[in-house]
């Protein structure tokens, strides 16, 4: 082999660092990203032109793989029919919820009452669950891209807010991608980690992150590499994409009036992404104009920034409001908060600044891009799991968690912001004489009727033997481990019987669901088995290439013309097969190029190791210089 | 002839084979030195589960301090590589911490808890509201004052007189567990926890007012 005519350690060995890398993943309602940490040094992984951010935007053309991030958002212009975005905001969501999410979807839900939604998208019913795992396949993939190596673990973040059902839907998205799920971390926490981390900084500290479809705010706590979170709050339907639609439903307004006809569900698409480009636009200048181009009509809007405020402000104050909440629940007073920090590409938004930096009396802190200082913490974190690391994450429950009593009132039994992981347990009993099992309808929230909150699910504890009203004594123990995920179990005292449930959300998969959902992937894997030989083809290709660059440099005068042709004519050759997408070809050139170069690497031997070779081949020495190396 | 009388130099530390590797582990350990396999935690209080002693009076950063420290140690993020068994001992620790210092980091589920503690036979939770003329008398009239509080300016004047007579009632049950007269703590829970009900209605108030 031509590489092992140099030096040894004089060429990286690509696959010297292999072993157990975990990223972290910021799958996000707008974007996503992935980023990898070495050393407590995290970066976000790019693709070939240094983009960062993944488009969480999945297109289901008639190619059997879908097409995920930037790729399926320009499908947007020519079939919006078969692209899905902000597919976060219903995860772990019914029906019923989805239907009076706030925002028209574009596309048409499928699903019976009460059961698992989906969403019927270029001929396919897909749940929000497998949509999600194609967007984690894609990033898995740009990981293992960009590190030459498979990638096979994460930590994947989710709004501090999420509910369990939520939670659940997340982790069984990463499992159908193939990938363990370490810790499901807290955005705000990935966030502070970023900060922390970097700066030392000791005290409390405030999160307030404004996402494409998510708001959250929390407070932490920093101190000697604990990160105690102490409230959080927030709003699953609250956004950017909502400023979006504010601007988008002003210029539908405007077209209206022009005479122009109503928009299609795609059309809508498109004026969304126009409003999309004001909003940023309005960032940076203080007005402008955008020009809506569809159903053959286009038409000319005019915003500017005073206007544009004026319009969110009602959003951006219940942002407000929900921080001063949380700052109380805490017993915190702002100007206890040592800083804020900033994440979400929605904080670009200058009002949210400005607002942000009155309540808490100091100017936010943002000079970590708030687009990537989740996936950054994420991949910390990941790191910290895998290699072993003095930083500890301690959440606290996001809402109340508790069952239906008689009447439909809700019993709490871990109450909101408990530290995690809690095991709770209360005892309840029996209502009817003679009565033998018990409905155990596990629910989450903050209101006190079982209407009001989600409800997580239901099971039944039978076996109770018959007594008067009143005199079973059942203990229901709640857990929650540091994913935040629910186990209830339910045990008659007096007797020992127990029912014991890990508790499925009502409108997440349904257990047939995951079976159908993991055998597909499995198909999938012979499709990310192919892609990954291909990548590890590419890796041995610019290993070789690498290689014998700086050798054709040094020792060029080795080389006559006519040698110097072909061996110049194999890494052509080789160059091309690496840009392509044939493994074969690849390994053929690799193997080519080999082959031109035996005789260089001969003389380059001879020259640059000045050892007797009598009777040894290249394969022996170059055997005895890896002998050396180790 | 006096024989040499044996010095006792140190306490030697009883010793437990490891269930899982079985080196030699100290009894009071519960994280093998040799295979870090992690035992199930032991029963106790609050108290000694953080590792304080049994009282009232608590510095708010000692608790802080102690607990940090034990769930550095515990926290199951700790054995994220470690095996299953080790996952689910570390969730049971960390639960139990995290259980005790939500009891003992409030005064006054710190005070509930060590009446109880102290004296089981006691009903834990106290119906002694009920009981007392003068905590009724007192808590018809500030719920009034409350209600008729219509800025928030005025909230806020409820809200720190019951913050200031808090502090008093905190300084009291602490001097009343020095005495041990359970009763008299009994009686300053209840008022406690009247003051901490009447200071989240008021915020809640404050907060429906400035929504409003």
């Amino acid at each position: 082999m031509l590489l092992q005519i140099h030096e040894p350690g004089e060429t990286p060995d690509p696959h010297a660092s292999d072993a157990g890398h975990a990223v972290g993943i910021d799958l996000g309602t707008t974007n996503s990203l992935v980023a990898i940490s070495r050393d407590e040094k995290p970066e976000v992984l790019r693709d070939e032109r240094g983009n960062g951010i993944v488009p969480s935007v999945v297109a289901y053309g008639d190619d059997p793989l879908p097409l995920v991030g930037e790729a399926a958002r320009r499908m947007l212009l020519d079939r919006p029919e078969i692209v899905v975005s902000s597919v976060k905001r219903l995860m772990g969501r019914g029906r019923e919820d989805v239907q009076r999410l706030a925002g028209l979807l574009p596309f048409e839900i499928a699903g019976e009452a009460g059961g698992t939604v989906r969403l019927v998208i270029g001929g396919r019913r897909l749940t929000p669950v497998e949509i999600s795992a194609d967007i984690l396949r894609a990033l898995k993939a740009r990981a293992e891209a960009a590190l030459g190596v498979t990638v096979d673990k994460a930590v994947v973040t989710v709004p501090a807010y999420f509910d369990d059902a939520a939670r659940t839907a997340t982790r069984d998205a990463a499992r159908v991608a193939g990938l363990e799920v370490l810790r499901l971390v807290n955005e705000p926490t990935a966030a502070a980690l970023a900060y922390g981390l970097d700066k030392g900084a000791e005290g409390l500290y405030a999160v307030y992150d404004l996402g494409g479809g998510t708001f959250d705010v929390s407070l932490l706590r920093m101190e000697k590499g604990v990160f105690q979170v102490l409230a959080t709050g927030g709003d699953t339907k609250l956004g950017g994409d909502d400023f979006d639609h504010l601007v988008a439903e002003r210029f539908l307004a405007e077209r209206k009036t022009l005479g122009a006809p109503a928009p299609t569900a795609g059309e809508t698409k498109q004026v969304l992404a126009t409003a999309r480009l004001a909003k940023e636009c309005l960032t940076d200048r203080t007005e402008g104009s955008w020009t809506v181009d569809v159903g053959g009509v286009p038409t000319r809007h005019r915003l500017d920034r005073a206007t544009f405020e004026t319009m969110i402000s009602p959003l951006v104050e219940r942002s407000i409001r929900l921080a001063q909440g949380v700052l109380e629940d805490a017993r915190i007073d702002p100007a206890e908060v040592k800083g804020v920090v900033l994440v979400g590409g929605s904080t670009r938004v200058l009002l949210v600044r400005r607002r942000v930096a009155e309540v808490f009396g100091r100017p936010p802190l943002g000079d970590i891009n708030p687009d990537e200082v989740v996936a950054l913490g994420a991949a910390l974190q990941a790191e910290a799991l895998t290699r072993g690391s003095d930083t500890l994450l301690l959440d606290v429950t996001p809402l109340s968690l508790g069952i239906e009593t008689m009447g439909g009132i809700v019993e709490k039994v871990i109450p909101r912001n408990s530290p995690i992981p809690v095991a709770l347990a209360q005892e309840f009993t029996t209502y009817q004489d003679g009565q033998t099992a018990m409905m155990i309808h596990v629910v989450q929230g903050e209101r006190e009727l079982v209407q009001d909150c989600r409800s997580l699910g239901r099971f039944e504890l039978h076996g109770i033997p018959p007594m008067v009203a009143g005199a079973a004594r059942i203990r229901v123990a709640f857990a929650v481990d540091a994913d935040g995920l629910l186990t209830v179990t339910a045990r008659e005292e007096t007797t020992g019987v127990e029912s014991r449930v890990e508790v499925k959300p009502s409108y997440g998969l349904a257990p047939e669901d995951m079976i159908r959902m993991l055998s597909e992937s499995q198909e999938h894997a012979r499709v990310d088995m192919a892609a990954r030989l291909l990548i590890e083809a590419r890796v041995e290709g610019r290993r070789v290439l690498n290689a014998l660059r700086p050798a054709v440099a040094a020792d060029g005068d080795l080389l006559n013309g006519a040698e110097r042709a072909v061996i110049d004519a194999a890494v052509a050759r080789l160059e091309k097969a690496i840009a392509g997408e044939d493994r074969d070809a690849i390994n053929a050139a690799v193997a080519a190029l080999d082959e031109a170069g035996t005789d260089f690497a001969q003389r380059r031997m001879d020259r640059s190791l000045r050892v007797a070779v009598a009777g040894s081949t290249v394969e022996q020495l170059s055997r005895r210089i890896g002998a050396d190396k180790a | 002839m006096g024989g040499a009388a044996l010095r006792k130099e140190r306490d030697i530390e009883a010793t437990a084979p490891c269930g899982r590797c079985g080196g030699v582990m100290p009894v009071s350990a519960d994280i093998c030195p040799a295979c870090k396999a992690l035992l199930p935690p032991r029963a106790a209080d609050h108290f000694r589960r953080l590792d304080l002693p049994i009282g009232f009076e608590l510095e708010a950063k000692t608790l802080e301090r102690r607990y940090l420290d034990l769930q550095r140690r515990y926290h199951p993020d700790r054995f994220a590589r470690g095996k299953a068994e080790d996952k689910a001992n570390a969730l049971r620790h960390a639960a139990a911490l995290n259980e005790a210092y939500e009891t003992l980091r409030a005064p006054l589920r710190r005070a509930l808890y060590l009446i109880g503690l102290l004296d089981p036979s006691r009903i834990k939770d106290a119906a002694a509201t009920e009981k007392d003329p003068a905590l009724l008398m007192e808590a018809l009239e500030r719920r009034e004052e409350l209600a008729e509080a219509m800025t928030a300016g005025a909230i806020d004047a409820v809200l720190a007189r019951a913050a200031r007579d808090a502090e008093g009632v905190v300084r009291d049950l602490a001097a009343s567990f020095a005495r041990r007269d359970l009763a008299g703590a009994e009686r300053l829970a209840a008022r406690l926890k009247f003051l901490d009900k009447l200071a989240d209605d008021a915020r809640a108030r404050r907060r429906v007012l400035s929504a409003g």
